[in-house]
Parts: C-alpha cells; structure tokens; sequence
C-alpha cells in the first residue's frame, strides 16, 4: 500500500514513473476510512479534493512539465492553519463552521510545491493542550494504543503520521505540541527556529512562541517539507528575512566532532526509568559515533513551565480576543444585550481548558499584576535564553528526553490541569528561547509504546540537526516500525 | 482677594488637547486594503481588518514618515527607538477586540509650537507626545432598530494621536490650536483636515484653578469625547468650564480634586454630558504586540524626513509680514491654504508687484473662489481657480505699470475666469481697458466732464468744505466720460490744472 | 504578588475576559487558577535584576511595507462567517452606551 511510503520515496516513484500520485493519494484516503473511525486523527478528509489535486499532479508529469518538491506527495494539516478549502476549527465549537477567505502561507507553498492536502487534523482546542483530549470534537487515540493519548496538541497530525494515513503532516508547536505528540507516537517532529516559517494564517495562540513544523515518519521527509515551508514572509512581520539553507542535498553527509550536551537539568526526577535509559543509549550512539559528549548547565529552565504558563496565556488571552461572536463564530443565541453577546458566546464557544488559560494570561496582564506577572516572565525568559547561549558555546547540540513518560492514558491527567502542564517540561524552554527542536524516536516501552530523544540547537541549525537526527536514523529502524490499527 | 462677602472666585483654565489626525496613506496602517471613504459598507476591508483567526500586522512605513513630518513640524524630539503594544478593550468596531497603539515609547516625544492667537500675538504650546495607531470601524445606530450596525471600512485608518500639555487657557485658544493643527497637518500633505469627514477629532481635557478663600482648589480633570469641529471644541469647553465653575461654587467642600471623568459634548442642546464607564474601562491590559518587532528610527531617516518638510504657516506667516509687507492680517489669509500660498510666491516670484498681488488675490480672487462654491460644504480656494502664477504676475505687473487701472483689473480677472488661456494684456486690450495716455484725449474728455458739471466746479471754487469732494466727483466724471480708460494719475494733473486757470 | 485568585478576582477576570462564568465554574477555577499561580509563583525566586523583558525571540526590527494598496474581499466574503448581518452590516445587539473603550 502506498500510504505506507515516505514522502520522499512518494515524491521519486512518482518522478521515475514506477507510481502515480493518485493511486498514492487513494491508497491514503483508504487507509482514512478504515482506521480513522478508530483514531480520529483528522477533523475533516477532503477526498474529492486531493483526488483531483492528485489528478492534476499525475496530467503534469504526462505532460513533462517541472514538478514540485511535494508533487503527489499526500500531506495532512492541522485545523488551525487557514484554508479556504474546508471549516477552519481549531478543534473549537467557536469556530465549527468557520470558513476562512484566504490560505495560509504554508498551505500556498505546500501547493505550490504540488502536495495534495488529504485533510485537516484534530488538536487541543486552539491548540492548547498536550493530549488532544481538548478538541471540542473528541479526542484522537493513539495508534500505538488507543486506550492512550497521542500527546498534543498536534495529535491528530501525529497520530495520523504514524498510523500511516498521510505521507507525512504539519503541525505547530508554541511549547512542544509538534514534538511531544512525535514523541508519543514514534514519529520525527521539528519546531523551526521561530521566524524560519510563516505563522500567516496560523491561529494564533501565542504569537511569540507559536511556529509551523514538519511532522514525518523520517527525518529525510522532514527535510523536504522544512525545504518548502521555510522561508521570508513579508505579511510576517517576524518572519527571518534570510534566504532558506539546502536542507535535502548533505543531509546524509554525518556530522564530525560534533558535541553534544546533555543538561543536568534535564535528567533524573519525574523521568521514567525506560525514558532515561533509551535517551542514555542514543547518547551512547552518538558517542561511538565520534561525538564528544559533555556536560551542561541551564540553571533557570526550572523556571521553564511556570515562565510558559504566563507569558503563553497573556499572549492567548489577547489573541483569543477576537472570538467574541460579532464577526464570525460562534454566537449565542438571543442575547440581552452587547456584554452578555460576548459573554455568553465565548463561555458558550471555549472548552474549560481555553477558558481556564484565558482567564490566566487575562488576570497576569491586568492592572496591578502585570509587572509581577507578566514583565517577570519576560525577564525570566531572557535568563532562559542565555542558559542556552552559554550552553551552546560549550556544544553544539544539546539532547534531552522529548517527554519524561510514554504515552498515558485518556483521562490520566485531565483532571489536573497543573500535571497536564508539566508534560511540557522539556520541550517549552525551546520555544522560550525561539531555538529550534526535534523529537526522533529512540525506542520502545515494554508496552510497546514508542520513547523520544529531544535535540535542541542555537537558532537556524537546522541544517546541521536534521544530518544529527540522520546519524542516529540511519543506524536503527524504530522508525520502519507500524502500529498495528484496529481496521473497521 | 479674601473677604468675607461671597466674592466671585478668581479661576484659571488649563485645557489640554488630544488628537485624533487620520493620516491619508494609500493603504491601511497595518495591512494593504484601500485607506479611503465613502465606498459601500465593508467594502474596504481584509482579512487583516476584519481580525480573522491567523491574520498578522505588517507597518505602513509611508504612515511612520507621516507621523514623522508631523512630529518634526511640532518639534517633537523623534524616538530612536519605538514599540507597538496592544491596548484591550470589547466593542464591536473593534474586530480584534484590541487597538495596536504605541504606548510606552511613542513615535514623537517632547515638543512646542508657536501658536497664533487672534490678537496677531502667539503663545508657546508644549506638546507631550504623538504616537500612531489604528482607527476602529463605526457603529451605526439606525432609529427604530433594535441592532446596532457595523462598518469596519475606517477601521485600521492609520491615526496620529497628538497629546499636548494642558497650556491652553481658554475655549477660544482651543479651538486657534485645532485650526493651526490643522493647518500644518494639510501644509504638511498628512491629512485633507475635512472635518465633516471626521479627520481630525478633538478631546479637550478640561480642569480649573480657583482662587478662593485664598486658597487654590484645582477641579477634577474631565475629558470631552471626540469633538469633530472646531465650534464644538470651543462651545464645548465654554461650557465645560462653567460648569466646573457652577459645580464648585455649589458645592466647594466636596469639590474632587482626584480623577477624571468622561463627558460627551451633546451638540444640539449645547451641553457637555456624563458619560459612564464600566469599572475596567480602564484596565487596557497594554503589553507588547508580539506579532510587531521594535522599529529603529535612524537619524539619517529623521534628517531626509526633515528635509522634506514644507514652509510652515507659521514661517510663511512670518516671511510675509517681514519680506512682502503685508499686515498680519493679510499674511494670514493668504498662508491659509498652502495652495494658495505656493500660488502667490510663484507668482512673487515671477516678479509680480507684491502688493498688488495681493490686492489681486484678497480682492477678486479671494471674492471669486467665494462665488464658485456651490454650497456650504464645498469649499473652492483661489488656487482652485484656472488663473496661473504667469497670469497673476502679468496682471499686477499690468496695474503697477499704469497699463490698466485696479477697476479695470478686476474686469480682466473676470474674463480669465472664463477663457484660462488669455493673456492679460491682450485681454485687457481686447476688453478696451488699456489706459491712452494721450495728453490731447485726455484733456478733451477732461473738456467735457467739466462742461457737463458747472455745480461741481463751482463748489471746488467756492466752498472749501467740498473742495475735495468735487475734485473725486470730476475726476470720476472724467474716468467714466473715458470708459475707464484714461490714465488717472493724468486726469488728475490735467483736472487741477484747468480748474486752477 | 498574590498567588491565589479568590472568587471575586475569579468574577472580576471574568468580566475583563468577558466570560460569563455559572455558580460552579467559579469555586473551581479559583481553586485551579490559584494552584497554578501557587506554582508560578516560583518567578520570583529568580535574581532579574538588570534584565531587559524579552518580548521578542529574535533580534528582528524594523520590518516595514511600503504603502501600497492591496484588495479587499468582496462585501460578501467579509460578511459570509456573521452570526448577524443586514445588508452590508454586521449587526449586534442595541448600543446605546457610547464612548467606552479607547480610541
Ligand atoms: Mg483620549
Ligand atoms: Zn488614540
């Protein structure tokens, strides 16, 4: 079948003839509709779409015309990048029939590059969450086991990867939702260096932290989808104005005297012992490998979640301003009056969870709070910043767990929204900082769910940490490993 | 001044002004949709006005350079360094539910102006800051309705907010500082300044000193809303003050001398108006935009920006009254409009007389464009007019040489109106306006004017007390026994003589 | 800093938020809000003397656009997702109190 392809092979097959894109496209779209009644990893499939997007891709390599860098390769994007094909939901009754008038520009270049968009993936609502239990729609399971999460909040384009229902997906990640689901479904997933790609039509949450990233089964793929959506944006004014490196051509070229820097921050305490010591053995990989391995400090990442959880909430609590049922969205019905138009709509619109991160970030910006709250979460930052410039003149790269546990099971922690929280432990200080990072998978529980290693890098390494993550791919086969679906 | 009668209190007035200037960009202040008005409802809005989920600001540099201009003309000290922060608050011509604003570090810091005042003195305004922001969409309240309507056409309108110290002493000094505002900002190219169209709004921050008792008692300052003329800024702190004036005589124990209220100006009654606020009305929740990054204003910027400023009205004010002559009166009417003003020193300096261009422009110019406007909402300006610089510089040349007299100006001036091509000599030779000065012509129509008019002879004779009169009376007799043509610097030399043989 | 929100600071937020809270959603939240902050409240432990606030992650500035129009969407498209419309217009429910906000 070849919805079990990568998306490079998809992308070379199809370019010496040996396949189509909408056999590849048909075979995804099959895989859809037996396993995602089970996993409901996407919030809406657009078949007929993507097979004439698949159509049209096949007719220009007849044709001999010039193909894309994802020509015919079958791609799943998460419901909080804008479409004007299909609801833009965010996962929330806020925005259920939203239908926006303009695409992202990640979307346009995943077109233009000849993609074909099978459909959008589920989420935390507004993507705040780290389980995609949080959609307003359901949660997605999964494919590993799903009795458990798969992590969040890009659940639903990990748990749609890994079970093999696209090629490959975009996620976005503001403190580890690209990464942690990656993680708990064994799958590569990279947050760009903040400003690398475009957050135009991104949803915002927290527009300081928010990034788009490549969610693949290999690290190769994610190279390709980084070569396409990365890049100068001049309708983000944050977007890096710097031309975009060749991330495809020395990607198998290995690193030498590469140092690796392993925290101490970022062992021991919390982490499952399986977790340590599959991180511990990547280490050991890259060690025998020729890599020197050496100790570092990022004394204030402690401080980590509590900074995340002002600044990202402030930031929320702005952007989730506009929800407020008079332009579009949800609106209650028969409202007394304008407050209680807003009011209502929004308690009526946002899940507990957004209410709760809104309140938050609402109370941290308010008058008598905000230098307490708010000004020192960004001075704290910019302790959390240097740790990592101090850090990286010692190495080049820095490993850690992705997550300090496999996946948990649905209900585990929703309870408490201050565990739930903690699950981003590693990944946040990354988004802090606006370094890149990457989850790769490094192994297996004994229950048989998959282990991520987490490498961080100083800003725009990309290049260097997709042939870091290439090293280790090339030497195992956790990746070549399926999950075995429940069919319908 | 205590006694122990109930003496009228002795007060000052300090009104400072806030300034809405709608800037006058191609496009938006934060994205490219059309900055312009009258089109349908919402039909100058993109996703970007409209607040949609993923849409991201982007800065107008054209409107940061206009805020620039403005600042410099009002000697703003320009920031290095600016942010753009996000200013909270629900109303639904605010798509976003947030204002991007400049809080902390504004555009334009610390400056002053020099403002006229009516008695031809000037006093010094200091001006706090200027900072750029977005304007919000409208909200319309049709009669019989039980809904309220949205246009976000004006939303993202690029505005300058100018904040000055509370230096103005009086509604009249109020309302001069809206009018010299508004002059500079048309001067300068920022802003068409068309009131009606809301272009600048006004809000007069009110308070007085009292004297009293011998002690000072200072009122609370109120703020006035969004005053779009500039009668409404001087009725509206007319009444403001006497009401702060009423409210403390009545009550001068419990006069507050602590907060700020917020009054709207009720233009039909005459009477400003408490307006009441939620109590977090004020809690905007400012921080960061973190969507916009810090912009940094080299002085080289500054200094191209600088040298792109246009002569102010003050500075032209100022330079008519030392180099052409003219009285502060007449310096002011002509620096009014800055296309009337380039016009007058194209024409200067063509080498036109300047006084009688400026006879020229204040006389049949000035009644002229008058004549053209339709209606009291258009108004038509002399350089609106199909008479060029080359045209007025020949005209008063034509006066000044005695070639036509300032009567027969006028008639040529008419008849430019309607054939803009003409020349003024040939029109004016044409039209038979030219002056003979034909010393045997003129004394034969002198001949016949006094032939015609025995009793004014006789009273320039006879009767000291009409002597002047008489010879006025001839002289015009003999003018119109010419058809105006006649010189009447030789009429007069020919007249005197006759009478006195 | 205090590192509780009580149940009037709960319903005071809410208002700010415009977020209409039922009778129940108010004790948990306080307790939940105050839990967090109990754990946020760890910033303060932090020595930031002499530090900038880091709004920004990268060094970026000055990003500007030249003034230039771009289309609008058509009247239909702005006002295709409205919960209420008439005509051209968004509609919402009678204001008759003006002059909030800023401006
Ligand atoms: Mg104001
Ligand atoms: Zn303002």
């Amino acid at each position: 079948m070849l919805n079990e392809l990568t998306a490079l092979e998809i992308h070379n097959k199809i370019a010496a003839g040996e396949i189509t894109a909408t056999t590849a496209a048909q075979d995804c779209l099959s895989a859809i509709t037996r396993a995602d009644p089970h996993l409901h990893a996407y919030n809406a499939v657009f078949a007929d779409r993507a097979m004439r997007q698949a159509e049209a891709v096949d007719q220009a390599h007849t044709a001999g015309q010039p193909r894309g860098l994802l020509a015919g390769v079958p791609i799943a994007i998460k419901d909080n990048l804008c479409t004007t094909f299909g609801a833009t939901t965010c996962s929330s009754k806020m925005l259920k029939n939203f239908h926006s008038p303009y695409d992202a520009t990640v979307v346009k270049k995943l077109e233009q590059a000849g993609a074909v968009i099978l459909g959008k993936t589920n989420l935390d609502e507004f993507a705040m969450g780290s389980s995609t239990e949080n959609s307003a729609f359901g949660p997605t399971r999964n494919p590993w086991n799903t009795q458990c999460v798969p992590g969040g909040s890009s659940g639903g384009s990990a748990a749609a990867t890994a079970a093999r229902l696209c090629a490959a997906s975009l996620g976005s990640d503001t403190g580890g939702s690209i990464r942690q689901p990656a993680s708990l479904c064994g799958i590569v997933g990279l947050k760009p260096t903040y400003g690398l790609v475009s957050r135009y039509g991104l949803v915002a949450f927290a527009s300081s932290l928010d990034q788009i990233g490549p969610m693949t089964r290999t690290v190769g793929d994610a190279a390709l989808l980084l070569q396409v959506i990365a890049g100068h944006d001049p309708w983000d004014s944050t977007s890096w104005p710097e031309p975009v490196p060749d991330y495809l051509s020395d990607l198998d070229k290995p690193l030498e005297n590469v140092r690796i820097g392993l925290p101490a921050e970022f062992s021991g305490e919390g982490i499952e012992p399986e977790v340590s010591a599959a991180i511990a053995k990547a280490v050991d990989f890259y060690h025998r490998q020729g890599a020197k391995v050496v100790p570092v400090n990022l004394p204030h990442t402690k401080y980590g979640i509590a900074a995340y959880y002002v600044i990202a909430p402030a930031e929320a609590s702005s952007n989730l301003a506009r929800y407020d049922g008079v332009h579009y969205g949800h609106r209650t019905a028969r409202p007394e009056n304008l407050f209680d138009l807003y009011a209502a709509s929004r308690a009526e619109g946002f899940g507990p969870e957004v209410q709760r991160r809104i309140m938050l970030g609402t109370y941290a910006l308010s008058s008598g709070y905000y230098d307490a709250y708010y000004l020192r979460a960004l001075r704290v930052r910019q302790l959390i910043k240097r740790d990592f410039d101090q850090a990286f003149e010692k190495c080049d790269f820095i490993a850690c767990p992705t997550s300090p546990t496999v996946a948990f099971e649905l209900g585990a922690k929703s309870g408490d929204p201050l565990q739930m929280y903690l699950c981003d432990v590693f990944t946040v200080t990354c988004n802090i900082a606006g370094i890149p990072g990457m989850n790769i998978p490094c192994g297996f529980s004994q229950t048989g769910l998959p282990i991520g290693l987490q490498i961080l890098g100083p800003t725009f390494s990309e290049q260097r940490m997709l042939r870091l993550a290439r090293m280790y791919e090339k030497h195992h086969d956790w990746h070549t490993r399926k999950p075995v679906l429940p069919q319908a | 001044m205590s006694t122990t009668t109930a003496a009228e209190p002795q007060y000052k007035v300090l009104i400072g002004m806030e300034i809405h200037v709608q800037l006058a960009t191609q496009s938006k202040m934060f994205t490219g949709a059309a900055n312009g008005f009258g089109g349908d409802p919402n039909s100058q809005v993109d996703p970007v006005i409209l607040g949609l989920p993923g849409v991201l600001p982007v800065i107008n540099k054209r409107a940061v350079e206009m805020a620039m201009m403005v600042g410099l003309a009002l000697n703003c000290q320009i920031a290095a360094q600016t942010k753009w922060d996000r200013k909270s608050y629900y109303y639904p011509d605010l798509p976003k539910n947030y204002q991007i604003s400049q809080y902390d570090q504004p555009l334009c810091g610390a400056g002053s102006i020099e403002l006229p005042l009516a008695d031809g003195g000037s006093k010094t305004v200091r001006i706090r800051r200027a900072h750029l922001e977005e304007d919000a969409g409208k909200l319309l309240h049709e009669a019989g309705m039980t809904e309220s309507l949205v246009d976000l056409n004006r939303a993202g309108t690029p505005l300058l907010e100018i904040v000055t110290e509370p230096d103005l002493t009086s509604p009249e000094e109020a309302r001069l500082f809206g009018e010299e505002l508004r002059r500079i900002c048309r001067y300068l190219g920022v802003s068409h300044g068309i009131m009606q169209q809301g272009h600048m709004r006004f809000e007069p921050n009110i308070n007085l000193h009292i004297y009293h008792h011998g002690k000072t008692i200072k009122t609370a300052i109120t703020e006035i809303k969004n005053l779009n003329s500039f009668r409404a800024v001087e009725r509206a702190c007319s009444y403001e003050i006497q009401r702060q004036l009423a409210e403390y005589l009545a009550h001068p124990e419990v006069m507050p001398s602590q907060g700020k209220s917020t009054r709207g100006w009720d233009d039909d009654k005459g009477m400003t108006l408490l307006q009441r606020e939620k109590e977090e009305a004020h809690d905007y929740r400012y921080f960061p935009d973190p969507d916009l990054v810090p912009l940094h204003i080299a002085p080289r910027w500054v200094e191209a920006i600088r040298s792109g400023v246009v002569e102010l009205p003050i500075a032209r004010r100022k330079r008519y009254q030392e180099v052409f002559g003219m009285s502060a009166k007449e310096a002011f009417s002509l620096t009014e409009e800055r296309a009337v003003a380039d016009l007058f020193d194209r024409a200067a300096s063509l080498g036109a007389p300047v006084r009688r261009l400026t006879n020229l422009f204040l006389g049949p110019a000035a009644k002229m464009a008058n004549e053209a406007a339709t209606d009291q909402a258009t108004t038509v300006l002399i350089s609106d007019l199909p008479v060029t610089a080359e045209q007025y510089a020949r005209l008063a040349q034509l006066v000044e040489t005695g070639g036509i007299s300032a009567t027969s100006a006028v008639m040529v001036f008419e008849h430019l109106i309607k054939h803009p091509e003409a020349d003024p000599a040939q029109a004016a030779e044409q039209l038979g306006l030219m002056q003979i000065r034909d010393q045997n012509q003129t004394e034969a129509w002198v001949m016949q004017a006094l032939a015609a008019n025995p009793q004014a002879i006789s009273d320039y004779k006879n009767n000291p007390k009409k002597k002047q009169a008489s010879l006025g009376f001839l002289r015009g007799a003999v003018m119109k026994a010419s058809q105006g043509k006649a010189d009447p610097k030789l009429v007069g030399e020919i007249l005197e003589a006759k009478l006195k043989a | 800093m205090a590192d509780t929100l009580n149940e009037a600071q709960v319903r005071h937020v809410a208002q700010l938020a415009r977020l209409k809270l039922s009778d129940t959603d108010v004790p948990r939240l306080s307790r939940q809000i105050s839990s967090i902050l109990d754990y946020v409240a760890q910033l303060q432990e932090a020595n930031v003397e002499g530090l900038e606030p880091m709004a920004h992650p990268l060094p970026l500035h000055s990003v500007l656009r030249e003034d230039e129009v771009r289309p609008s969407l058509t009247v239909q498209q702005v006002l295709a997702n409205a919960p209420g419309k008439v005509g051209a217009f968004f509609t919402v429910p009678k204001v008759l109190d003006t002059g909030l906000g800023g401006g």
